[in-house]
């Protein structure tokens, strides 16, 4: 079973490379029952968000 | 075409040093790069398509002579060795020794109001600057010049895991930071 600090980085490695389907299922199991990982989810796509506006909030 | 004038360009400076200061971190490579940029625009403004605002075209020039500067200090031995270990304190102080949250991150209240407030890039900005170095080099390269985990490697010399790696602690550092500078969640 993936652990939060494990799941934390299968959740950024996914912004940076392919992730295999095993780990992605993983991945969804451990969210499905963890509120902190789901917070840190929503808040990964955020960070990106943000630094990709970055040019234009300069 | 009549953009592209050189009084003209100082318009955009401010702007070119304040993106390639986000890259590179250290004011004498921000101007020294940018200077590099505006040459390259004046001599090479022939090739200027009117097609495209001059801000994003000298973005273009800009990325390229910071890509070529990193290239070259990557080659360069590398001296800060403490970096890795502040890095693995804050992972450390996340986690608990069985892989849980130390204190699960709690939701964060209409971030996407925050990216219309000045304050908060004020803040975001603040927050990428307490990186380390290195890790905010890596974790710009890929968001803010949107360059592949691959060419980022190839570019620092290092290998892909170690990427993914410092990726991630760049990732881990910044939502940190946010979440206490700007979030309100200070525990």
């Amino acid at each position: 079973m993936l652990d939060c600090k494990h799941n934390t980085e299968l959740l950024s490695q996914s912004y940076d490379r392919p992730i295999t389907l095993r780990e992605r299922i993983a991945m969804r199991m451990h969210l499905l029952m963890c509120r902190g990982c789901r917070n840190f989810e929503k808040q990964l796509a955020f960070i990106r968000k943000a630094t990709r506006e970055l040019p234009r909030k300069l | 075409m009549s953009d592209i004038i050189p009084d003209a360009l100082h318009e955009h400076r401010s702007y070119l040093i304040r993106y390639a200061m986000l890259q590179l971190r250290d004011p004498d490579l921000a101007e020294d790069v940018v200077q590099e940029t505006l040459v390259a625009a004046i001599e090479g403004r022939a090739k200027f398509s009117a097609q495209s605002a001059p801000r994003t075209w000298l973005v273009g020039i800009l990325k390229h002579k910071i890509m070529d500067l990193l290239r070259k200090r990557a080659r360069e031995p590398q001296l800060d060795v403490a970096e890795g270990e502040d890095e693995n304190e804050l992972v450390d102080a996340l986690f608990k020794q069985n892989g849980h949250w130390a204190d699960p991150p709690r939701t964060w209240n209409a971030p996407e109001q925050s990216l219309e407030n000045a304050h908060f890039w004020n803040v975001f900005e603040q927050c990428n600057q307490r990186m380390p170095l290195n890790t905010a080099r890596a974790f710009m390269m890929r968001e803010f010049m949107d360059m592949s985990t691959d060419e980022i490697c190839q570019e620092l010399g290092i290998s892909t895991t170690n990427c993914w790696v410092i990726l991630h602690r760049a990732r881990l550092a910044l939502r940190e930071c946010l979440d206490l500078n700007w979030f309100g969640n200070a525990r």
